[in-house]
This record gives structure tokens, sequence and C-alpha cells, in this order.
């Protein structure tokens, strides 16, 4: 590939909504009277998350998220906690499949308005050592569901 | 001198900046040449055939190992045992020695610069023979404490182990020192790291004083899945083996066997012979340049990234000053994670690392998660550097355009 192709999906990919999120998560702290908290961990790169969840019946609560790690993963953790807060394990279920199909290139879901402002991280396609970085706060959602429904 | 056109891949890539050499170099022409002659003319199973072409396999196979050890510094070659690289190397020593010799209330030191290859090993070891690891601590600017080293050391002391050179900070640790040390306050085994310190310093394992050094062959220029490690006769003689199978036994009755001899007892099954004679071109190429014009390109550019990065408002750097180390820069910029930055640089064709550098010890204590880390080798010129600091700027501005 063009370098000069790679330079325009660098610009691509940190949008200015990334580093809002990054140097201004959104719901980040600790979690008062969370039912689950759930550690992920990107050992290649040191990234970090921990995620804490209430349940209200099979519904996420409230959420908060504390840890650290690159802009990707950050942003992306800010990001899910606000669109996931309030929402049922089968509403949460098909918004986490069209993210991870969009991070991986599967699905064009960068005009999908259901998944919010993470719609800016459809960059993250165009870099395969990234997916993971995006989906970590995804991945510590999904076992804290899973430990939830038991 | 332009030696980017001896390296087939670098060639290929005018725009590419490989500055990820700490983590493995590329390859030049003449040893991807030399595993395809092997293959080409001399493939058969080592040891095992009455037939020349064996014949010819074994005795390319011996002559590598020749070969390193001249490059090496080791009179007797039998003592140069082949391995898949220094992890391995380090596992045999902690398994075939350390089992048997390391127990409850002895006591095994490292360092806190250690790469987990030679940390997770002797730290397991402790746990599994109810010893106690300890380790050394650093100096704020990323030496090795040697007043800390030495209040570590005692008739306790079974283990000793560190690196020649830290792969995560560059450091040139004091081997002469360490080893004198060593050998005044305990009776133990020294174990030396040597994965950055023979693709980068003149090595003579003879005159080091350690007891066992480890180096991988794929960071000097060598294929990988191949490297060695050294060990003094009477040691190797008294270990049992560290696998089992063929090549490295001598009778096999029904319930008991005997070993071969060195290096055989330590290398069972068939041999990596092609990436031996490939690791014997690599060593010879190295010669070639001279190790010490090696090191001297190295820290020439080292010294300068060094310089023009530290200008650079918001980069902090880590370790040594270059004088004092091997082709490594490790830093950190503003609150731009590594991760972030070794994307924004791959933007541009710049190969860094960004992580841990598998050292999590010593992350902890530099506190920080992660730094990027560039690493300079034979074939880099200032041009990389160039590229290397308008990256760094570059991905200044990508996170400026949000307020801090």
């Amino acid at each position: 590939m063009p370098l000069s192709d790679r330079s325009a999906q660098i610009s691509a990919l940190y949008q200015e909504m990334i580093l809002d999120h990054y140097r201004r998560p959104r719901n980040k702290g600790e979690l008062e009277g969370a039912d689950a908290s759930v550690a992920m961990k990107n050992p290649l790169c040191g990234d970090e998350i921990y995620l804490h969840v209430a349940f209200d019946g099979d519904a996420v609560r409230d959420l908060k998220f504390t840890g650290r790690g690159c802009s990707i993963s950050q942003a992306s953790a800010s990001m899910m906690t606000q669109l996931i807060k309030g929402k049922s394990a089968a509403e949460i279920e098909p918004l986490r499949d069209r993210f991870r199909d969009m991070v991986m290139g599967k699905a064009d879901a960068s005009e999908d308005a259901s998944l919010g402002s993470l719609r800016s991280l459809s960059g993250v396609a165009k870099f395969p050592a990234r997916v993971r970085c995006a989906l970590l706060a995804w991945n510590a959602l999904e076992t804290a569901l899973a430990e939830r429904s038991g | 001198m332009n030696r980017r056109a001896d390296f087939p891949l670098l060639a290929a890539n005018p725009d590419l900046h490989y500055l990820d050499s700490a983590a493995t170099s590329q390859k030049p022409a003449v040893v991807l040449d030399a595993l395809r002659e092997f293959y080409e003319t001399s493939n058969a199973n080592p040891h095992r055939g009455a037939y020349e072409l064996s014949v010819a396999a074994t005795d390319r196979y011996d002559a590598a190992r020749a070969t390193l050890a001249r490059f090496l510094g080791v009179a007797d070659a039998d003592c140069l045992i082949f391995t898949r690289g220094t992890t391995e190397a380090i596992n045999l020593v902690a398994s075939a020695w350390g089992w048997r010799n390391v127990g409850p209330g002895d006591e095994i030191v490292v360092t806190a610069l250690e790469h987990h290859a030679n940390f997770v090993p002797w730290q397991q070891l402790a746990i599994g023979r109810g010893a106690t690891l300890r380790i050394c601590e650093l100096t704020s600017d990323g030496h090795l404490d040697l007043d800390h080293f030495r209040t570590l050391l005692s008739s306790r002391t079974k283990v000793v182990a560190f690196a020649h050179v830290s792969n995560a900070l560059g450091t040139i640790n004091p081997v002469r020192e360490l080893v004198a040390l060593a050998r005044e306050l305990t009776g133990a085994v020294i174990v030396c790291d040597g994965a950055q310190g023979v693709p980068h310093l003149r090595v003579r394992y003879d005159e080091l004083g350690v007891d066992f050094y480890a180096f991988s062959g794929h960071k000097m220029c060598g294929p990988m899945a191949i490297g060695g490690l050294i060990g003094p006769r009477w040691l190797l003689e008294t270990m049992p083996p560290y696998q089992m199978g063929g090549d490295m036994i001598e009778f096999v009755h029904d319930q008991t066997t005997t070993w071969n001899v060195l290096p055989q007892k330590f290398e069972a099954g068939t041999p990596n012979a092609a990436g031996a004679v490939g690791l014997a071109a690599a060593a010879d190429y190295l010669d070639a340049i001279g190790m010490d014009e090696v090191l001297r390109h190295e820290r020439e550019l080292v010294s300068d990234a060094y310089a023009r990065l530290a200008a650079i408002d918001g980069v902090i750097l880590y370790g040594p000053p270059p004088s004092e180390r091997s082709g490594v820069v490790s830093f950190t910029l503003d609150d731009v994670h590594p991760h972030d930055l070794a994307t924004i640089l791959d933007g541009d064709g710049i190969c860094i690392r960004a992580g841990n550098h598998c050292a999590q010890p010593l992350m902890r204590r530099l506190d920080v998660s992660a730094t990027a880390r560039a690493s300079f080798y034979v074939y880099n010129d200032k041009s990389d550097t160039d590229a290397l600091i308008a990256g760094v700027l570059k991905a200044k501005e990508v996170f400026g355009h949000a307020a801090v």
C-alpha cells in the first residue's frame, strides 16, 4: 500500500471524537453497588480495563470503568458505557455484534446511527493490530453479562 | 557505508524505516542464501545416515558450531549447545541445573532489568523449590544498583542471573563487576542473558567469567528459532538432559538409558541444522563488519536520536546516556500512548516497538505501562532517525488538535 494512503488512514483513525473521549473519559471511576467487576487486559501493549456493572433485572442499570491504555481502548470504553447504560441484554447483543463487525472490517456500520459516537472508531478496521484495543471494553461487558446470566 | 542493500527486505522496501531490531533483526542475503544452499546441497539428517549426504549435513552442522564458537570466544566448541534461542537456553539451565541444585531456603538473584525470559524461569524455579527470588533494583538513570546487588548476595545464593544488555533500555551491564561480586560473596552459578549482547558487542565467553551464556540468532542477522547456550564442561557434564529423544542417547536399555556426550546430550531430536548454517553465515557477516564497528555505528545513531528526541517538548527518555548503551532508545511522548505513537509512525513506514518489551517488572519500576522503543542496527542510517523525529512530531500534531 502506498504510504500516502496509509497516512490518510491514520487521520481517519484519530478523529477528534476519539481523542476527546481519551482525554475526557465519560463514566470513568468506581461504581458503588456494582454487581460485577471484570478485568480485561491486553498483555501485548499493557492496556487494562476494569468494567464495573450494576444490573436491574437483565438490564444494565449503570456501568463505569477504570484502567489505563491507548486512546482506542479508553475511548471505546468511554463511548460504550454511554451507549449501554439502561439497555437490556437483548438490546446490547446486536449492538455489540455490529460494533465488532465494524472494527473487524466485516460490515460498514459507520452510518449505523444505533452505534452513536462509536461510529468514530470505524477507522480501526484498517489497523488489525488495534482491533483488540477497540474490543477490550466490549469483551469485559460480554464477560459481565455472561456471569450475570450464569 | 550503505549496508541496506545487503538486506533483501529493506532493499525491496526503500520507504521502510525498520527500527525494531531489538525484537528481531532483518536478514542479509548471505544468510538467506546459506539456508537455501544447505537445503539444496546438503540436506539430510545429521548424525543419522552412513551415506555421504548425511555426512555432509553433519559436517556443515559441526562447522556452523565451530564458527559460532570462534565468533563468541569459546575454546571448547562442544560446550556450545544449539537451542531454539535464548528462551530455551535459559529454561534449559533452570530445568536441568536448577531443579537439581536449588532447594528450600536457597536464594536466586535476578535484576529488575530482565526480560521475562530471564525472570519467569527463575521465579517459577523459586516457587517450585521453596527458594526465595531476590531482585536487584535500579538507579534512577537505569543502571543496576551495585550497592543493592552486593547486599543480596550470600552463601544462600544459588543462582545469579542478569542480562548482558537490557532489551528495554539498552543499558550495558558491567558483567565483570557483577561476576567479581558474585564470585566473592557466593558459590552461585552465574547465568547471563546475551540476547541483546551478542548482536551488538564483541563477546568473548571465555573471558567474561560467567558460567552460562544464552543467545539468540534472529537478533544478530540470523534465522529465527536458532540460538545457543554456552556453559562450562564440568557443569554441563554433571547436568541431566533437558529433553529426551533421538541423538541425545548412547544406549537405551529396557529400563535405563545412558546419555550421549556434549553437545548432543542437550540436543534431542533432529537439530535445526539449516538454522545453524544460516546463523554461522550471520556471524561471518557481522565479523566482516567488525563488532567494534557495529557498536560504533549504533552509538552514533542512537546518540543523534537521543539528542533530537530530548529536544522535543513532551518527550521523556528512559535509561542511561547513549555512551553507556547499545542501539536502543526508549521513550514516551506527552499523553500519547506508545501504542498510538507506533500506529502513527507505522503510517509513515516507521517500525518501532510499543509496549512493555517483555519486561513488566521494569515497567512497574519506571511507573509506566508501556514505552515506545526505537532500536538501531547495522543497516540503519540517519535517514531512519530523520523519519523517526518527523513521525514523533506528527504524532504530537495528531494528538494536539484536542486540547489536553
